[in-house]
């Protein structure tokens, strides 16, 4: 029996999708037999960024509707065996699926896979509600800003409320030179305003555009630091202890001088 | 000059980041108190339990609302007593 897990965040544009794609490549990377879920139905986004927009024959509503069954519409990743994608219908909208559908579908998947790994739409409508029907546990992803912690809180609330209890943390796109300037809020100072539990912490790097334009996830890319954030979260995910990795290494005017001249 | 100091030695309680702090913290005394309307009725339910053991009180016109201001939340109560109890109801009163 697989794990359902949530990837959440209230704010948009914190990297949601983005964080689902990285950590069910990186799972199935490593073997396991992973699927996941768009239900950002209206605002399908999941699919491009793993590079499987072509081959999109029926979607999730189409499932949900008895229009076909659940494995005509899964979605085969090209580069590992294990990974498949159920994409969100783009010309629909949200209430085109209601909380119960959802848990059914996630109750029928579980069977079949290790990870049921569900990217949650923003806001806290119907389309969240959807989304955290049938998840078992939930991620919410951050970033370093006032209003994406003050909804991450949001979300927290919402989570406990709906009995989704412990939910995990990844704060995302930090940059730890400015952090280090004083001028970007520290994973210390968001664990304590939000007091759960970090699962991860992604730098910001411009790798995530590079591999997102070619429909790449970073996590496969051996020299994004993103991408080795990502390979922790999926580790970690699996129950490893992984420590963080040394946010400050390899950044900065000071180290590349400190290379050059080969103090490092 | 002295600012640029401050802020390179980590001094300077003006840095961006405790700004967005200590707004945060504020947005979020008001966010939190956002209790829900069924989370309400329960503990009206059960403040209508503990009073009634020592005075009756005009159930209908009971009003409890959470009120954030000054940067603190109170728990504000209004309720209209009936008539007072000249013994508790409670049962383990004597001991």
């Amino acid at each position: 029996m697989g794990e359902v897990i949530v990837i959440t965040s209230g704010k948009g544009g914190v990297g949601k999708t983005t964080t689902t794609a990285n950590i069910g490549t990186g799972l199935a990377a490593s073997g396991l037999k992973v699927v996941l879920v768009d239900t950002d139905i209206g605002l399908r986004n999941l699919d491009v960024v793993l590079g499987l927009e072509n081959r999109i024959v029926y979607d999730i509503v189409d499932v949900t509707h008895g229009n076909c069954r659940l494995k005509q519409a899964l979605i085969k990743d090209k580069r590992f065996e294990g990974l498949h994608l159920l994409p969100a219908a783009q010309t629909k909208d949200k209430t085109s699926v209601t909380p119960d559908q959802i848990r059914e579908l996630c109750a029928q998947l579980k069977k079949e896979f290790d990870y049921v790994i569900i990217d949650c739409p923003a806001g806290i409508e119907q389309g969240f509600k959807n989304a955290i029907a049938g998840a078992e546990k939930a991620i919410v992803v951050t970033t370093p800003e006032v209003s994406a912690v003050r909804d991450a809180d949001r979300i927290i609330g919402l989570l406990e409320a709906a009995e989704l209890h412990n939910p995990k943390l990844i704060v995302n796109r930090l940059r730890p030179l400015m952090v280090k300037r004083g001028d970007m809020m520290s994973i210390d100072d968001i664990i304590d305003i939000l007091a759960i539990d970090l699962l991860g912490v992604v730098p910001e790097d411009e790798m995530i555009v590079i591999t997102t334009n070619k429909g790449e996830p970073a996590v496969l890319d051996n020299n994004s630091r993103a991408g080795q954030a990502y390979r922790n979260v999926a580790r970690r995910i699996t129950g490893e202890d992984v420590p963080l990795m040394d946010l400050e290494a390899e950044t900065g005017l000071m180290y590349k001088l400190k290379k050059l001249i080969g103090f490092k | 000059m002295l600012d640029f100091l401050l802020r390179v030695f980590g001094k300077d309680n003006s840095s961006s980041k405790n700004v967005a702090k200590e707004r945060l913290r504020l947005v979020l005394v008001h966010d939190r108190a956002d209790m829900s309307p069924q989370l309400i009725e329960d503990l009206k339910e059960d403040l209508i339990k503990v009073i009634s053991n020592y005075m009756e009180i005009d159930e209908n016109a009971l009003e409890v609302n959470l009120d954030s201001s000054n940067n603190t939340v109170a728990l504000v109560a209004n309720i209209p007593v009936l008539r007072m109890k000249r013994t508790s109801n409670r049962k383990e009163k004597i001991g």
